[in-house]
This record gives structure tokens, sequence and C-alpha cells, in this order.
């Protein structure tokens, strides 16, 4: 096992040009200048931004680890009467909206962050602005949820909010309403940064590094953020009609009360809160991918299978959300269907696990702590993935679920498989971040710490559930064995957290003392470890040619002959997109914007089409009051949607003339468009003043409501797309100087072109969504 | 509440029913399935641990990038495995719950945090079912407020109770007993204390005891009990809970339970004491101390009314 920081890269031969020297204070591992506090809140370097989020995650993970030592001490005996019933219903709300939003997700976004330009050879993501928007939407989303505890209490009807238990009549205080703010911020943060990762990875690639070349921790993480662009708007949109049910007296979810169906909540939540569960699993399948191969000295086993089965995963994640609610009653029909595809969604899971132990199998093993953590992933991770099984198998789920079995299985997951996997990254990339390595004995001490601590905690979890204890109970009687197993659970808890606490103090004294780790400790291959550590702001001085999926490892083993033509060493890749070399396909040349647009676009579809499907399902079960037929002027509609529409064709024309450069013509169109969006919105404020005054409101039906809902969110859509388009007008209609920031630059193209198509096919999608809503709201009012 | 004697330790495994004796046999053979594949994982994984120790670091291992027929081989047998559980799940989903076909035997409502019990005989009561042996009873639930569950693990599956969403259940017990059942969806305060009863009795007793659970309870005779009676009415406990009696008319009958036969009940406040003088007496006192949370309010009950309406209460069998 090799402890000792290797030195950079050893050339294979004399013709191999080594890496060029770095300047030697590069080598120093930085800390923080004084007066560079400052920097860290107006950062956009995406190394920085990483760290943000990793700091921000260890916080919030004090926050929710405390709370679930407090759990468990309440727990520890039966009967006990350390917190309330109320007290410990909001601990253990808190503690999973925590650990989920405010810890998990963040950490992974920390990594990504951090990684995935280092790892494709970029300077850094594609809209570093924008990432810093998305981290800071994580303080502001921890605050909102906080500060709930000092405005009238938390919320406590469990991180998934089942209605009607979190509508008004049965959780009173705000707690519910600061949760759901919070989340959709920190949704709208998560969103954010999968556009950006996704526009990063497609248009910022060094040259070589095709798709199928890339690191699996990239190709997991980009996958992953596909999920988010599709999940948490569902998510969204859900948090924002149960918002309307508390504030505005509706009846979304109210259970049978005005018409509303608690159900529908349910599919709702799943419908993201299992492709969740994915976007919390894949990037540490991606963390393991990266380090089981180092530290066995052999590449992934099975590349292509771990790729596609990743893909399997993402599209089956989709089709399995109501393996949660098995227990409703829904008919074994769908049940059935739901079973099935929950087995099915194990076997490319199985497929990654057994491609890890083949990686293993005859590899040559250093058991770093970084490595230790990775197997005993590859254990937990699957019995939580076996104890899954057992759940898809739904009679088996109506015997289990919603007792501490069910605890035992997603916590095996949770942090037997993603915290073990983020552990471990740590140990493995803390150098390439920091400089200096972590303490391997410290190292040791908090793994063998954490498998005591954990599987004393959970395993026992299994039986308790099996011998009938539901779970988020206060307390439970004394029944036999139900405080003995409790008890142990308990202590493991505590051995858990002072694991956990080692963790922080081994990162505490190696950022200060650690041995200093130089560009490549492990001698492992991707492209983050041909820089210093810590990289350089822009990430690299030269970027290694890339020809496969081991760069280093390539260079390293090159054979004695002459250096390809175009020179062995290519400047990093800038932040436009750099020139296209072998093998790299179209994708490379694609707009950053347009990714990101159509990215947004995605995500938009999935919160629109949530909205759509409650508009459809609650006015086919609509019992009396006003419906579509009774209450809407089609006529009316129908004369501004033509204007919206049109909008969409003077934009095209502002879009084609700016393209050829004539901007006086482009403006001219463009105000056409926005005072065409204007007419819009006038006639939308118009319709809905006509229906106040006729006495509909947001609340007096499901139709009622769910029209105010789908066709609010929309006006505000136009709104915002009026907001961009107007600020672009502005723009467009200033003289430029030619050579003056802003002006013409060397592609001749006029600055505001990009941001007019990007924003156009915005307004084109709106416009799109209107025409979707007008149809199935006006045309077919029954 | 104290555990019934002989209480099962492993409920969902100590049953009592067909239903649950099929969900029991298919989680016994997942759990072979996955207990085997789990030991084949572990072999191979503490395999590699031991076997493939770095032994000398100047030696590189073959750098193997992949193998596809194993891939294929090792998809397929898995995708096989899943295919037969998912059939044996598809034959223990049909024996383990039967559809509903014909009225309902008992209707449940679920309460925060309480359960309703009505008998289509016209029996009512609370927290507590009786059934007779050896025959299915058809249970149908209703939810008054939020979703709750409703799980009796040694007689069959839980099944949600949705308000809006009406749901059924089979219940059937092969011999008599006490089976312990609980709440199983988060429902607020007090969900850990909504616990229920089931109890098996041979036919002739269910029958009696039915006979005697649709008679209204008999007018107290003892003038202790009889200003219990008089004091039920003058504490507006009347205005929640109903007891049934002889000239005397249930308007709202069931924002709390029915307490027509309270004293033959074995817990109170759905399990958190047992049901004895002095847990009751306890009880009327103070409620929110016992169940923080739940809709009985603490009236300013003195001592000796609190006696008197136990006094009452304790006729009431």
């Amino acid at each position: 096992m090799s402890t000792t920081a290797s030195p950079e890269l050893e050339p294979a031969g004399p013709e191999t040009p080594a890496l060029p020297a770095h300047a030697p204070e590069a080598h120093a591992p930085t800390t923080a200048a004084p007066g560079a506090l400052y920097s860290w809140f107006t950062t956009v370097d995406h190394k920085k931004i990483g760290t943000l989020y990793l700091l921000t995650a260890v916080l919030f993970f004090a926050v929710g680890g405390i709370e679930a030592l407090v759990i468990r001490l309440q727990l520890a005996r039966p009967n006990n009467t350390l917190v309330s019933p109320d007290t410990f219903n909001q601990l253990f709300t808190m503690h999973g909206t925590t650990m989920i939003f405010l810890v998990v997700m963040p950490a992974l976004s920390g990594f990504a962050n951090y990684l995935v330009p280092l790892m494709i050879g970029a300077r850094d993501m594609a809209f570093p602005r924008l990432n810093a928007f998305a981290y800071w939407t994580l303080p502001l989303g921890g605050f909102l949820l906080h500060f709930s505890v000092l405005a009238g209490g938390a919320p406590s009807a469990g991180w998934f909010s089942y209605a009607p238990l979190s509508e008004t009549a049965y959780s009173s205080t705000m707690g519910t309403d600061y949760w759901i703010l919070a989340v959709i911020v920190l949704g709208i943060g998560s969103v954010s940064t999968a556009l950006n990762i996704i526009a990063t990875v497609i248009t910022l690639r060094a040259p070589g590094l095709t798709m199928q070349r890339l690191p699996l921790f990239v190709w997991m993480t980009f996958v992953t953020q596909i999920l988010v662009i599709l999940a948490l708007p569902v998510l969204n949109a859900s948090l924002a009609m149960l918002l309307i049910d508390r504030q505005l007296d509706a009846h979304f979810f109210t259970g049978g009360t005005g018409g509303g169906n608690a159900v529908l909540w349910e599919h709702f939540f799943w419908a993201f809160g299992h492709p969740e569960v994915y976007i919390l699993a894949l990037p540490a399948f991606g963390m393991i991918s990266e380090i089981i191969p180092v530290y066995s000295r052999k590449p992934i086993f099975g590349y292509e299978f771990v790729a596609a089965s990743t893909v399997a995963i993402a599209i089956l994640s989709f089709g399995v959300w109501a393996h949660h609610m098995f227990a409703v009653g829904m008919g074994h029909t769908t049940d059935l269907f739901f079973a099935a595809g929950s087995m099915l969604i194990a076997v490319p899971t199985g497929v990654k696990v057994f491609n890890w132990v083949a990686t293993m199998w005859g590899g040559s093993l250093r058991f770093t702590t970084a490595m230790m953590f990775a197997v005993a992933f590859l254990l937990e991770f699957v019995v939580g993935g076996l104890s899954g099984i057992t759940f898809a198998a739904a009679p088996i789920d109506w015997q289990v679920t919603d007792t501490y079995y069910l605890v035992a299985h997603f916590h095996y997951v949770a942090v037997g498989g993603v915290a073990f996997a983020m552990l471990g990254a740590t140990y493995h990339w803390f150098p390439k971040m920091t400089g200096r390595l972590l303490s391997e004995k410290l190292g040791r001490a908090n793994f063998w710490l954490m498998i005591v601590g954990f599987n004393m905690t959970f395993f026992v979890q299994h039986f308790l559930g099996i011998m009938g204890m539901p779970r988020r109970v206060f307390t439970y009687p004394d029944l036999p064995g139900w405080g003995a197993l409790n008890l142990v659970s308990t202590v493991g808890a505590f051995i858990m957290g002072f694991a956990l606490l080692l963790f922080l103090v081994n990162i505490a004294v190696s950022l200060r003392s650690g041995q200093v780790a130089g560009d490549n400790p492990w001698d492992a291959w991707t492209l983050e470890w041909a820089t210093t550590s810590p990289p350089p702001e822009h990430n690299f001085f030269e970027v290694p040619p890339v020809h496969g999926r081991r760069p280093l490892y390539d260079l390293a083993h090159a054979p004695a002959a002459p250096p390809p033509a175009e020179g062995p060493l290519v400047p990093a890749a800038a932040e436009g997109g750099a020139p296209a070399a072998e093998h790299t396909g179209r994708l490379d040349k694609l707009d950053k914007f347009r990714v990101m647009m159509w990215g947004f676009i995605a995500s938009e579809t999935s919160f629109f089409g949530v909205l759509i499907l409650s508009f459809g399902f609650y006015n086919a079960r609509l019992e009396g009051g006003p419906t579509a037929a009774s209450s809407l002027d089609v006529g009316k509609t129908a004369a501004f949607t033509v204007c919206l529409f049109a909008s969409s064709l003077t934009l095209h024309q502002a879009e084609k003339h700016l393209e050829h450069g004539k901007g006086a013509a482009s403006v001219r169109w463009l105000l056409v468009t926005v005072i065409l969006g204007l007419v819009f919105l006038v006639g939308q404020a118009h319709e809905y003043i006509g229906l106040f005054d006729s006495g509909i409101s947001v609340a007096t039906n499901l139709f009622t409501t769910s029209f105010f809902t789908l066709t609010g969110f929309h006006g505000l859509h136009v709104t915002i797309g009026l907001v961009a388009l107007t600020i672009i007008l502005g723009l467009a209609s200033q003289r430029r100087q030619p050579g003056s920031p802003g002006s013409k630059g060397d592609t001749g193209e006029h600055p505001q072109l990009v941001p007019l198509k990007t924003i156009g096919l915005y307004w084109h999608f709106v416009d799109v969504v209107w025409l979707v809503v007008f149809t199935i709201v006006y045309l077919r009012a029954k | 509440m104290t555990p019934p004697r002989g209480v099962a330790v492993l409920p969902p495994f100590e049953t009592h029913s067909a239903q649950a004796r099929a969900i029991a046999d298919l989680f016994t053979q997942t759990l072979i399935v996955c207990g085997i594949i789990l030991l084949v994982v572990t072999f191979l994984v503490t395999y590699c641990v031991v076997r493939f120790r770095e032994k000398d670091p100047k030696k590189e291992p073959v750098q193997t990038a992949g193998h596809t027929r194993l891939e294929i081989t090792w998809t397929l047998i898995p995708v096989l495995i899943v295919a037969g559980l998912t059939l044996l799940t598809a034959r223990t989903m049909a024996s383990s719950d039967p559809p509903a076909d014909r009225e309902p035997d008992i209707t449940v409502i679920g309460h925060q945090w309480w359960w309703e019990v009505r008998y289509r005989s016209g029996a009512v009561t609370a927290n507590e079912i009786h059934m007779p042996v050896g025959r299915d009873v058809l249970v149908a639930l209703e939810s008054a407020d939020v979703i709750h569950d409703f799980w009796v693990p040694q007689l069959g599956r839980k099944i949600d109770v949705t308000p809006g969403y009406p749901t059924h259940v089979w219940l059937e017990a092969d011999a008599a007993g006490t089976y312990l059942g609980t709440c199983a969806e988060f429902c607020g305060a007090q969900h850990a204390w909504m616990r229920l009863l089931v109890v098996a009795q041979s036919p002739e007793e269910f029958a009696a005891w039915d006979q005697h659970e649709r008679e209204p309870a008999p007018n107290p005779t003892d003038p202790e009990a009889a200003k219990g009676a008089r004091l039920f009415v003058d504490m507006t406990c009347a205005q929640c809970h109903a007891i049934r009696r002889p000239g005397v008319t249930i308007t709202q009958p069931n924002s709390g339970p029915d307490l027509t036969h309270v004293a033959e009940r074995t817990t109170l406040g759905a399990g958190v004491l047992d049901n004895d003088e002095k847990n009751l007496w306890r009880w009327l006192k103070d409620p929110q101390g016992i169940k923080p949370g739940s809709h009985m309010p603490s009236v300013q009950l003195s001592d000796k009314k609190a006696t008197d309406l136990v006094t009452y209460f304790e006729t009431l069998r």
C-alpha cells in the first residue's frame, strides 16, 4: 500500500516530453490569504464554489446529525419523554429534509462542481455566474427552512409531507410553508447547476475527449443532471400547488374535501422522489467508478456496460415511483407493473456491482482509506439494494413498508452507499483540492469506527421493522426486544457520530500539517491529476493530449515514437470552446447557450406537464361550480392568443435581421414582439379581472384553482420573457462604436445575437406551452 | 400498554391467516434468494481483498478492460432471477389480498389518533376489533381526516386509510388470541399511539360479544355512578363521545370513541394506557399530559368528579 506522494508522472522515454515544470509556488498548498474572505463571497470559480458547497454541506450535516442523535436518544428506551411528540415529529422532518436537500445534494454538487471541469480539461464551468447563483440558493434555502423554528415551529409532516396532513387543517404552523419555500429555492439551484453541468460537459471538453472517453464520474454526473432537470420541476410544481392550497384555500390535495385528492400528491411527490434517489446514488456510483480502478491499478472493467447501465437506470427510474405507494391500495395491476419495474431496475445496478468487483479481480489492490470506503460501499450498498428487492415484491412491502425495516433499507443505500462513497471521494480528492494528503492513520480510525457505528445503528433496524415497529413514532410500547435493539441502535449512532467527528478532525489537522501531495499522489489517470494540487485558478498550464479514457496512463506508457503531428501539448480549452480535434463529433460545436436553453426548456416542460396533468385530472371530475365552458370567453382569449403567436413570428424576424447585421430593423421587430407580448398579458389580466368580478377566485372549485395556477404560471413565464426581451431590446438599440465593449467582435456577429436567439428559443417555447394550454383549457372546454 | 402474554416477536412470520402466510412464504423465498446473492458478492469481494493485495508495486497487473460474454451472463442471470421473483410476487398478490366481493362486515374509520369500528350488525366500538375464529371478515376502511394505515401483521397486509379513497382488507384468524396492530402511516402528533387490537374468539363467544355490543348501556343505579352519568353530559363529554343508553339520543356520535362498553376494552387512548380504574382516572384528569396533542381537552376535573366519572364508566360493560 502506497502512502508516499508519488512524484509527477514520469515520462516513459526520452522522446516523450515531460509535462512542463510548474512554478514552484504552485506546489505549496495554498491557504487563504488575508483579505481573501471577500473573494469567497464574490467568486465565480468552480473550484471555490465547489468548496463552498462542500463546506456548507458539512455544516448542515452536523445539524442533521445532531437531529438524528436526539431522535435516537428519545428512542433509546420505550415510553421515553426526552422530547415531546411534536418536537420529535419536527426533528425527523428536519433530519430527512436536511440530509437530502442540504447535505447530500449540495455535497454532490460540490464534488461535481470541483471535478467536472478539471476532468474534462476545461477552464471553468460553461456559466460561472450561474454557478455562483446556484450555490447561493443553498444558504438561502437552508436559512428559510430553519427560520421556521423561530416562526412557530419547524415543519412536522415528514420530509415527503403527505397531504392532507400537510394542509393547514392539520399543520397549522408556518413550518410547512417555510419547508415549501425552502425546497422550491433549493430546487431552482439544483436545476441551475444541472443546466450548467450539461452545457459544460457537452461543449467544453478538451480536444480528443469524446463522450465515449468521459471519466465515469463525469458521465454519471451528466446523466444525473438530466434526471435533475426532469424531476426537480415536478417537485416544484407540486410544492406550488400545496402552497396554493395552504395559502389560498384551494383543494388540490385536501383528500376528499372540496374535490381534492390526497393520492395525487403521493403520485406527484414520488414521481420526483424516486428519480431523486438515483440523483443521489448515480454520482456516488461515479465516484466509486473512479476510485476502485485507481487503487486496483486496472481500468474499470466493462466501461461501456457501466456507462450504458447508468442510462438504463435513469430511464427506468421514471417508471417505478409507485413502489412507494404499494400500501395505498391502487389495485393489483398497478402494483404489479411497478413491482416488475422496481425489480428490473436492480439489474443495471447489479451490472455495475459486478463490474466493480471485476475491476478489483486480478488487480493490484492498495488499501488506502479511499479504497477501504469504496470496498465497504460495495457491501453496504448491496445490502441496501437487496433489501430494496424485498420491497419490490409488493406483498412483502405490504408487511414491512413504513416500518424500521424501511428505515434500515434507505439508510443502507443512502449512508452505507452514498455517504461512504463521498467519504472515499474525500480521501481520494482532498489532496487534489488542498495539496495535502489526509492522514491515513486517522483515516483508518474514521473508517473502522464508521463500519462499527453505521452497521450497529442500522442493521438491527431490519429486525425492529420485522418485529412490528412502525417508523416515525416518537415512542413505542415495551414489547419484547424493542427496547434492547433500539438501545443498540442509539449506541451505534453515537459511535457513528464520533467517527464523523474524527473525519472532520482529519480534515482540520491535514489542512494544516498533512503530507504534501504533489500533482498525482495516487498514480491516477484522469485529467484532474495533470495539474498542480491545488490547481491554479485557470486549472491547467497545459492540457495533456487525450487519445483514450486514461490520458495520463497513455502518456506514461506511450511507445518511443515521434509525437503526433499537432504537437503533444494543447492549450487548455478556452471558454468559448476549443477547435475540434480527432474523434470529436458534432456535439463539441454546439453553442453552450443553446444547450443550456434546451435543457431549461426540458425542465419547464416537466413543470408545466404536471400543471397540465393536474388541470386535466381535476376537470374530468368536477362536481359543480364554474367550468371552462361556463366561465371563459374563448373568443377574447383567442384574440390575444393570436397576438402571442404573432410575437413568435415577429421575434423570428428580429433574429433573422440581426443575423444579417441589420440592427435597426431587428430592433423594430423586437419592439413589435414586446408590444404583442404585452397585449397578451393585458388580455390575460383583463380576463382575470373579469373572472374575479363575477365572483370567481382561485379557491372557488378545482376548475378555477387549476385554471388560475396553470395560466398564472404561464403568464409569469411570459412576463419573465418580456423582461428579458426588453433588456435585449435596450442593449441592441444602443449604437456601438467598433472596438468598444459589446461591439461586433472578431466573428462579425452582433453582440446581442446569441442572447436574442437564446431568449428567442425560450419565447417560442412559452408560445408552444400556450398552444397546449389554450387547446386543453379553452378549445376543449366542457 | 402492557403487551399481552405470548405476544409474537416476528409478527409477519408468526402468521395466523392464509393471507399472512402467503406473504411470509414470499418473504422467506425472497430473503433466501437475496441471501445467496449477498453471500456470493461478499465472497467475491473478500476474495479480491485477500488474493489481490498489492505485493509488488512495480508490477502492473494485466489491464483487462472487459469481457462482453461475462457482461451478458451477469445481466441475463439477474433478469431471470428478477422474472422469477416477479412471478412469485404476482401469485402472492392474488393469494394474500383477495378482492372485496360482498358488503363489508366491519367499517373501520381512521381518526387522529383512534380507530372507529362499526359492525354491519350495528355494534360500535373503538380501537379493538373482535372477530370469530376461522371466518373471513371483510373490513372496509375510510379516513375521517388524514392518511392512516391499518396494519395487523400476524393477519395480513397493511393498507392505507386515505380520505376520499376507500379501501378494504380481509381479516381471518385461524386461532383464538389477541393480535397486535397499529397505524402505520405517519398521521400527526400521536401516530405512535394509534394502536389497535384484534381479538379472535370462538364463533359462540364472538356472537355473544357482538350481541352485547349492540345493546345500550344500562342506566346507572348506584348514586355515585349516576352522578358520573350526569357529569358526562354537564362536562360536555357527550359532545364528542356517544354512550348509547335507553332514552338518550346521540347527536354528535363520533368525534371521539364510542364509550357504551368502554370498561370491557383492553386499552385506553388507542394503546397508550392499560384500561383499569387507576389509568382511567389519570386519563380523565389529564389526557393532554398522557397523550399530548390528542383531541381530548384537559378540562378542570376535580378529583371527586373524576372519581364519579370512573365509577360510572366502570358500569359500562
